[in-house]
């Protein structure tokens, strides 16, 4: 440990600790533009000059490592006299059009000239003026207010691992852009928003929409991906305006996808506001709440409960599927399951659906095997994750799977599951890790792969005392929540691919959809359909009974990520019409149906989830799941994989009725496709 | 300098000629494994010598070259402003126009340009044959003012001298690099100015006088002592 003293406060760091940090810890605050702590140090704003004793000149903190018996002073006038000069320099070119600029109010830029700045310039000369840069849709650029701090050519480079982004010329025409303005082709490309301190990359689908003094934040969580990154909803009214990450060091860092940030305008369109019930021409009404609970009592009334199932979708939360599966229970129907995709997860055993050493767990990993997933798309901060354990070294990552751009390297061991069986940890690995993705798990040999995977698992030390790397990757927020209420078939109950083939035959009459879309609605045959949601999707389009839910910005709801972790979502803006809580829709049916259930309050639904559960006491945390058999043996076809997500802008309701997400798909996506004569 | 960005009209494509292909692999086994990215400015030097300037495909036909991103080749190819971004002329002629330079004439000689050539700064004659640019020091200021056509220094030069060299360009001749004006390197036109005298040595060059007037002193110091004291 070194020894220094900051502003007359005497600290104890650990050695090759910068000064910035240090002052940090001892909670001194000192203004920076370029330096970030996720990031490498660059040192070239000089915003954050510190008077160091016996040091000659100011000194800038970010790249300079402590010594034992360092005296600094921060608040010095030296200190200050060099900041003000600094803050001159950068304001020569910087536009004083805060006005109009949607940084103003959240600009680092404008709070440390209100510090350090003079209200007057001594220059005459004209200011630079830069082209503004394409970036794609989703950054939107006002170079001529670049500072060129270069937080975000860092981004792009060491963090979402694509090289793209670079500083052209030099000196006074230095310029920031990407190759030939290309659009940034990360699914974290929004961050540079956020990691930019100035004006000169704002979001281009909020841009000139609100201030930020006039937002409504609520804290919650993103349910686009099963990370469950923590994210702050801003809502104006009844309007999310937008959603920014928020700090979580265990799950999103301070990351947030591409889609968790810009899919939010999807909340808008596409809404169910009202009850629909399909009228005798074949077209959905609108209808009364009472009327649509009456059309739905006459026909399940008097059906066996086995010709009742239901389907639970991806953004739905715990509550709503604990409601619906008490409601199943009691009108004695088994036939319910919360895994579309029909994954070959053991809903009786957790720690075979669980990304088991955590999201955290990634950065203690020595060997990482990646079975039938791309993180890139499925969870682009888990892969995020991967790609900063592999910058550290020291790590051996190979791949089953097809040959996918990851942002790192690894060692392509082939595509067909049945080579897992021989994959085993280089030699003197000590915390090997695999990670199972749905591509590998909604095979119709899923339970084989998973029954290998568990085996290879248990016989090379990625479960043993103490650490357990056997990772499944999911890409529904719901998923994990969904087994973890036990929204999975009871005895003798049949699961998604039997639902839908009984459907299709005619067994079974009535199918609850309870926000599931991603199945094929063609296969419901003549069921009766039941959707409750709150777009309206696939699911509603084939439904003879609408009820209006709420999305996931719109209720308080429980949601467990991947990892396990018991989240809470909270309401950030009410739903919109007729809309209402998941749950209390559930609830309010069952009376309707005579089976009224035992819960009035979302605190009452929680505690019947604690009781059956106790893992949803345990909010923000990981309840260790118990390693027990599980998976069918069998055989592996020797195909490739088919994976989930061909798409990464659009895979729920809300990114497909997104305008922003739009966008990205034809910018990325359909990229190839030739323009016609209507594009602009 | 101004902005250095990728001229609009570009080549299809790039690929190093045999001879400049070998170079480049004998440029890049001078780098350690993983180390090769330091081959980069040569190489761009290289695709420069091969087609005059640097083209968009030649950066990236380097970038896989080289295992690198194209936009790190592009920083690097907009950060140096020897490296031509866009066609330049088979003569280029680049005249200094620094402060040394222009004290000694040479607006004289960018004007002499113009009318010779017939096209302004940064512009190349229809013919492609010339193309003309301003620089900043390029340090030769000894030898002012200067022009630099291709790798060679014209030194000396005035609006006379720079007008013969661009007539015997067009001629295909191949005019003598170095001072235009009879200078041979840097030395002075005509007789030398200084050191003209044989040089003289510095004082106390003498050691061995040096040495014998410190040994006599000595010997007067210890007579002087052991003199009985009257």
């Amino acid at each position: 440990m070194t020894k220094l003293t900051i502003d007359g406060k005497s600290v104890e760091v650990p050695p090759n600790t910068t000064i910035i940090q240090a002052a940090e810890l001892a909670g001194v605050e000192i203004p920076r533009f370029c330096y970030h702590e996720r990031l490498s140090i660059a040192g070239n704003c000089r915003m954050c000059l510190v008077e160091v004793e016996k040091s000659p000149k100011p000194v800038a903190s970010c790249a300079m490592p402590v010594a034992e018996g360092m005296v600094v002073h921060t608040r010095s006038d030296k200190a200050n006299k060099a900041r003000n000069g600094v803050m001159e320099f950068l304001l020569i070119n910087h536009p004083l059009d805060c006005p109009i600029c949607d940084q103003g109010g959240e600009c680092d830029l404008q709070d440390q000239a209100m510090a350090y700045g003079t209200d007057r310039g001594r220059y005459d000369e004209a200011k630079r003026a830069v082209k503004d840069k394409n970036m794609g849709p989703l950054v939107s650029t006002i170079m001529t207010r670049c500072i060129h701090c270069t937080r975000c050519v860092r981004f792009a480079t060491e963090v979402a691992g694509v090289q793209e982004l670079g500083a052209t010329g030099r000196g006074e025409d230095m310029e920031i852009t990407t190759y030939l303005e290309k659009a940034l082709s990360s699914e974290l490309s929004g961050n540079v928003v956020d990691l930019c301190p100035v004006g000169a990359l704002t979001s281009k689908p909020y841009a000139f929409s609100a201030r930020p003094w006039e937002l409504r934040k609520t804290e919650t969580i993103d349910v686009m991906d099963a990370v469950g990154s923590a994210v702050r909803v801003d809502a104006r009214g009844r309007e999310v305006m937008r959603v920014l990450p928020r700090l979580n060091e265990i799950v999103n860092e301070e990351w947030l996808s591409d889609k968790g940030r810009h899919a939010c305008d999807g909340l808008q369109y596409q809404r169910l506001d009202k009850p629909y019930v399909r009228g005798a021409n074949g077209k959905l009404k609108e209808a009364t709440w009472a009327e649509a609970f009456a059309a739905i009592a006459a026909k399940v009334k008097n059906l066996p409960g086995t010709k009742v199932a239901a389907l639970a979708g991806d953004l739905v939360d715990a509550e709503a599927m604990f409601a619906l599966k008490q409601l199943m229970s009691s009108l004695g129907s088994p036939n319910l399951d919360c895994r579309q995709d029909g994954a070959a997860v053991d809903p009786a055993v957790r720690a075979s659906y669980l990304f088991n050493s955590g999201i955290a767990g990634i950065d203690q990993a020595d060997a990482l095997l990646i079975v039938g997933a791309d993180p890139r798309k499925e969870a682009p901060i888990i892969n995020a994750r991967i790609r900063k354990r592999y910058l550290r070294g020291g790590v051996h990552i190979s791949v089953i799977g097809e040959k996918l751009d990851l942002t790192y390297p690894y060692h392509w061991v082939g595509a067909s599951p049945d080579l897992i069986a021989a994959c085993k940890p280089p030699e003197g690995s000590k915390t090997p890790m695999i990670i199972l993705g749905m591509a590998a798990l909604t095979r119709p040999d899923g339970a084989a792969i998973l029954e290998s995977a568990r085996r290879v698992a248990e016989q090379t030390g990625v479960v043993k005392e103490g650490w357990n790397g056997f990772n499944v990757l999911h890409t529904a927020a719901a998923r994990v929540g969904g087994l973890d209420v036990g929204f999975a078939p009871g005895a003798g109950g049949k699961d998604t691919r039997r639902i839908l083939d009984a459907a299709s035959k005619g067994e079974i009459e009535v199918v609850y959809l309870l926000g599931a879309d991603e199945i094929d609605t063609a296969k419901l045959g003549k069921a009766f359909v039941i959707y409750q949601g709150h777009h309206g999707d696939k699911g509603a389009h084939r439904a003879d009974v609408v009820l209006p839910g709420s999305a996931y910005t719109e209720k308080s709801g429980t949601y467990v990520n991947t990892e396990g972790r018991v989240q809470r979502a909270e309401r950030a803006v009410f739903p919109p019409g007729d809309a209402r809580e998941d749950w209390a829709i559930v609830r309010a049916l069952s009376e309707a149906l005579g089976k009224k259930l035992p819960f009035d309050s979302l605190d009452q639904v929680r505690a019947a989830m604690r009781a059956a559960n106790p893992i949803f006491a345990a909010i923000d945390s990981v309840t260790k799941a118990e390693w027990k058999p599980f998976g069918t043996a069998g055989t592996i076809a020797a195909t490739g994989f088919n994976y989930p997500i061909k798409n990464y802008y659009m895979t729920d309701p809300i990114s497909r009725a997104s305008r922003t997400m739009a966008q990205c798909t034809e910018e990325f996506v359909m990229g190839s496709k030739a323009r016609t004569g209507t594009h602009g | 300098m101004s902005v250095r960005q990728l001229s609009p009209d570009q080549p299809a494509s790039f690929a190093f000629k045999p001879e400049y292909s070998e170079r480049a692999k004998r440029i890049i086994a001078k780098y350690p494994a993983g180390r090769q990215a330091s081959a980069v400015m040569p190489l761009l030097d290289l695709a420069q010598r091969q087609e005059g300037w640097v083209t968009r495909p030649a950066i990236d036909v380097i970038a896989q070259m080289l295992g690198m991103a194209s936009i790190r080749v592009l920083e690097v190819a907009t950060f140096y402003t020897m490296f031509e971004l866009h066609p330049v002329g088979q003569h280029h002629i680049q005249v200094c126009t620094n402060l040394p330079c222009q004290l000694r004439g040479s607006d004289a000689v960018v004007h002499a340009c113009k009318e010779k050539l017939g096209i302004g700064l940064g512009e190349r004659t229809a013919d492609g044959k010339f193309s003309l640019m301003e620089v900043e020091c390029a340090g030769a200021c000894v030898n002012a003012p200067m022009a630099q056509i291709g790798d060679d220094y014209f030194e000396d030069v005035d609006a006379a001298s720079i007008g013969k060299i661009i007539d015997a360009l067009k001629r295909g001749e191949k005019p003598k690099a170095g001072p235009q004006n009879g200078r041979v390197h840097s030395a002075p036109l005509g007789n030398f100015t200084s050191l003209n005298d044989a040089p003289t040595p510095p004082p106390m060059q003498d050691l061995g006088a040096a040495k014998a007037a410190f040994e006599k002193a000595k010997a007067d110091a210890a007579a002087k002592a052991a003199a009985p004291k009257t």
